[in-house]
């Protein structure tokens, strides 16, 4: 049996409130129910105050480049797929900086869980605007508002047939722990894209904002794996703004494709240096 | 290629490159082969037979041919001169009436080329039968009918007789004929790479496609990354979960690569890191060469770390010196460079077999018996006399590990404080001075007691050994002190090894003397001539004896 505990309690570097504290209180309950042992979780994140979270519960981590919590993710997964893999990333992080491995990631579809903590804004520089700011938002560099269009990660993902969809709230823990065992237990790519108030530097979007707004989605009354239908509702924002899994469909694994990794792990497989002498005498 | 293996297959020594320009189809590209029946090194700047199969061709390169002969279709380059070189094989014509088609006109080329030399035909047929093996026997027969129809042109209609009639030699089995990029890509499988991400960039790319067409069989991923920065970052992350991985890449890519590159250094995390210089800056001259990159190599990335640079010089080199970078990388948990160019990376070179029993594996990881058996919990980055902590690997159980890009403390968390600081940096530049006592000096060719050293790195190794046999036979004093390990730069062994040395000439392939800098930055010793060159093309021995000559130093 694993419990809490075998997740270990550490000191963070958070600020009091922060929306971190109950996304990382659900990757732990969520790893625990599914009966993970530390050993065999690897996370990788980048950086930024989400990327710390890595730290604050006992499991393999690398805590990597900004902007470069997938491609590790994706390189362990490949040494080793028996390793249950996950990346952590802030939506400056994910969207901004490493937007090209987001992309590409969704395209070749490894089992790896994105566990996105999207605030909104830049937390560790101190409040810049990210990718996910509100048009109209004030901030010390855009002092005239925000003029950008945010960007919507979870239309974006749901265009690039990305195998699982999920918005969570940090305000909903019991949810979000679902919505974690679920991407986790997902066979392919998982998106969770957390709303996670920053409680230092959004003034505007706060747990009131969010609390006031959050509902969760019915599951009985849609399709999960219905693309156009996800798509309308990841558009949904402002007013209401839907919690749940928008989308989820079985796809080819990217790790499925390699005959290397077919009979054994990249990590146990021997070597076996002597059968380079018949591709040697085919340059004699 | 075919009429290089053809000669090669006949026993010659050859050594073949290419010029190209970067685009996929048309304009002015070459094939220069040489061939002896004494091992050969380098390229040359002159030409006995030029086959020409346009107009472009004989104007470049008429001057380039000295008392030689210049095959021409006058029929296909309407060209009219009254040239005495002018060898005129209506080659067309004989592929439309022997073939029924113009595309085997090339066949015919190389047979009327060998004709010319007075050669065997055996040796062609039997390429020509290897190449178009996939393609059925009527495409070989029917190539093997152009090739004889050129060949015996040429022994009825060119009027000297065999101008240049080879001697007879025998084939050696024990010989291959081989680009370092293939050799690479051999090394690092023999040292058992299981991962690969890269990202396309010539001239590298070579590693990667023969990577590719074994994978299976060698049980490899390797991935196309979506750029350069995902490759290196894929790469560590496997390599940190415990499997030998690399990338390859040319300097344009190796710019995206050198936040990674800090990466690999903090996080002590192995990776091997082919690059395939070309000269920049920026997209500069894609399909050529040079040794521009090594100072960018050696600084890249923010903040100080322990690296290591390998330039092999031949094949041999490439393969035997790929596998040891792995070894390096695991030992002392670094990034490692097999720095190669273009020149290197696509000439064919005639050299003996590899010996795949050379290669050891030595990979330094903890067991699971060794970790079980341990009382304390596992730190990753242990404090340890050498400096180089013990590495477990994510997945065994009952241990964690724990990399971070922040500074960190010996179990992997972020710690910032300056006591921690001072030794955490201190345990990973002591990995640097071990590795410069274990890694080998320079080579030494000619003379150890030669009043002049020419010094030189990498690619460059085969022409300067022809320099130095030539001006050899010519009774002057004069050696060779060759580095492909780089850096950590050899000091002592540098010391001992240039005594005796009065002269000391460096040269490379770049404008500014990289190599050069290095040396004096790191032996206090100040080297006076340099002989560069950075027009694209590689060093020839005529090139460099003329430089000497110039600079009045021999």
């Amino acid at each position: 049996m694993v419990s809490i505990e075998d997740y270990g309690e550490y000191e963070t570097e958070w600020c009091p409130g922060c929306g971190n504290f109950g996304i990382l209180k659900s990757i732990k309950q969520a790893l625990v129910n599914l009966e993970k042992d530390p050993h065999e979780v690897f996370i990788a994140s980048g950086i930024g105050q989400s990327s710390k979270l890595p730290h604050y519960l006992k499991c393999n981590m690398f805590n990597g480049l900004h902007g470069r919590s997938l491609p590790p993710a994706i390189g362990a997964k490949m040494a080793n797929h028996e390793l249950t893999v996950l990346a952590v990333a802030g939506d400056g992080d994910c969207y901004g900086e490493g937007g090209n491995h987001f992309i590409h990631n969704i395209r070749r579809n490894p089992d790896i869980t994105l566990i996105v903590h999207d605030n909104q804004i830049y937390g560790l520089t101190k409040g810049q605007a990210s990718p996910t700011s509100e048009p109209g938002m004030k901030t010390k560099i855009q002092n005239h508002g925000v003029f950008n269009t945010p960007l919507n990660p979870l239309a974006m993902a749901i265009s690039l047939d990305c195998s699982f969809v999920a918005r969570g709230y940090a305000g909903d823990v019991a949810h979000l722990i679902t919505l974690i065992e679920r991407a986790i237990n997902h066979r392919g790519f998982s998106l969770v894209d957390v709303l996670q108030p920053c409680v230092s530097f959004n003034k505007l979007n706060t747990f009131k904002w969010y609390s006031e707004r959050v509902y969760k989605m019915d599951e009985s009354e849609y399709a999960r794996d219905d693309q156009v239908h996800a798509f309308a509702k990841s558009l949904e924002w402002g007013e209401k703004i839907p919690l749940g899994v928008f989308y989820e469909k079985g796809k080819p694994v990217f790790e499925d494709n390699f005959d290397a990794l077919k009979s054994s792990t990249l990590v146990k497989s021997k070597y076996e240096t002597e059968k380079v002498n018949e591709l040697i005498d085919s340059f004699v | 290629m075919v009429l290089a293996k053809t000669f090669k297959k006949s026993g010659f020594y050859v050594f073949a490159t290419q010029y190209y320009l970067s685009r996929v189809r048309g304009g002015h590209n070459t094939f220069q082969i040489r061939i002896s029946d004494a091992p050969l090194k380098s390229m040359t700047e002159n030409l006995d037979v030029l086959i020409a199969l346009d107009k472009v061709s004989v104007e470049k390169h008429l001057d380039e041919v000295s008392d030689g002969i210049v095959l021409v279709d006058q029929d296909a380059i309407g060209i009219d001169l009254e040239h005495d070189t002018i060898f005129h094989v209506p080659m067309l014509k004989i592929a439309k009436e022997v073939c029924g088609n113009k595309i085997y006109s090339n066949s015919v080329a190389m047979g009327a080329a060998l004709g010319l030399l007075c050669s065997e035909f055996d040796s062609l047929s039997k390429v020509l039968e290897k190449t178009f093996m996939k393609k059925g026997q009527d495409i070989i027969d029917t190539n093997i009918k152009a090739a004889r129809a050129g060949f015996d042109h040429a022994i009825v209609n060119y009027p000297h007789g065999c101008k240049f009639k080879v001697p007879e030699v025998f084939d050696q089995d024990f010989q291959m004929l081989i680009a370092g990029n293939d050799a690479v890509a051999l090394g690092a499988l023999a040292a058992g790479l299981k991962f690969l991400a890269a990202y396309p960039m010539t001239p590298s790319t070579g590693v990667m496609t023969y990577v590719a067409t074994h994978a299976d069989k060698f049980g490899v991923v390797l991935e196309q990354a979506e750029d350069e920065i995902a490759a290196l970052n894929m790469v560590i992350g496997a390599s940190f979960t415990g499997v030998r991985s690399m990338t390859t890449t040319s300097g344009g890519g190796f710019s995206l690569m050198a936040e990674a590159l800090g990466l690999s250094g903090i996080t002590e995390t192995p990776v091997v890191i082919f690059i395939s210089q070309r000269p920049g800056p920026a997209t500069g001259l894609p399909t050529m060469t040079e040794q521009g990159d090594l100072q960018f190599v050696l600084n890249a990335a923010q903040g100080e770390f322990p690296r290591c640079v390998i330039a092999p010089g031949t094949p041999e080199e490439c393969f035997y010196q790929t596998a040891e970078a792995f070894n390096i990388a695991d030992k002392y948990q670094i990034p490692v460079f097999v720095m190669s160019d273009q020149y290197l990376a696509d000439s064919l070179f005639t050299c003996k077999k590899f010996d795949s029993s050379k290669v050891k594996i030595e990979r330094h990881l903890l067991s699971g018996h060794e970790l079980r058996t341990k009382h304390e919990e596992y730190k990753r980055y242990k404090f340890t006399p050498l400096g180089i902590s013990p590495r477990a690997i994510p997945g065994q159980e009952g241990v964690v590990v724990v990399g971070d890009s922040d500074e960190h403390n010996e179990a992997g968390h972020i710690d910032q404080t300056p006591e921690n600081r001072i030794r955490m940096n201190d345990k990973r530049m002591k990995k640097l001075g071990l590795l410069q006592e274990e890694i080998p000096g320079p080579t030494v060719y000619g003379p150890e007691n030669a009043h002049t050293s020419l010094i030189s790195w990498g690619s460059s190794y085969g022409p300067l050994e022809e320099v130095v046999d030539i001006l050899h036979s010519k009774g002057q004093s004069v050696n060779l002190v060759h580095y492909n390990y780089v850096y950590p730069f050899p000091v002592s062994k540098t010391h001992e090894i240039l005594r005796k040395s009065k002269k000391m000439i460096c040269v490379e392939v770049n404008a500014t003397g990289q190599f050069a800098r290095l040396f004096e930055s790191e032996t206090g010793i100040k080297i006076r001539e340099n002989i560069l060159r950075y027009d694209g093309k590689p060093f020839t021995p005529d090139f460099i004896l003329s430089a000497l000559d110039e600079k009045g130093m021999v």
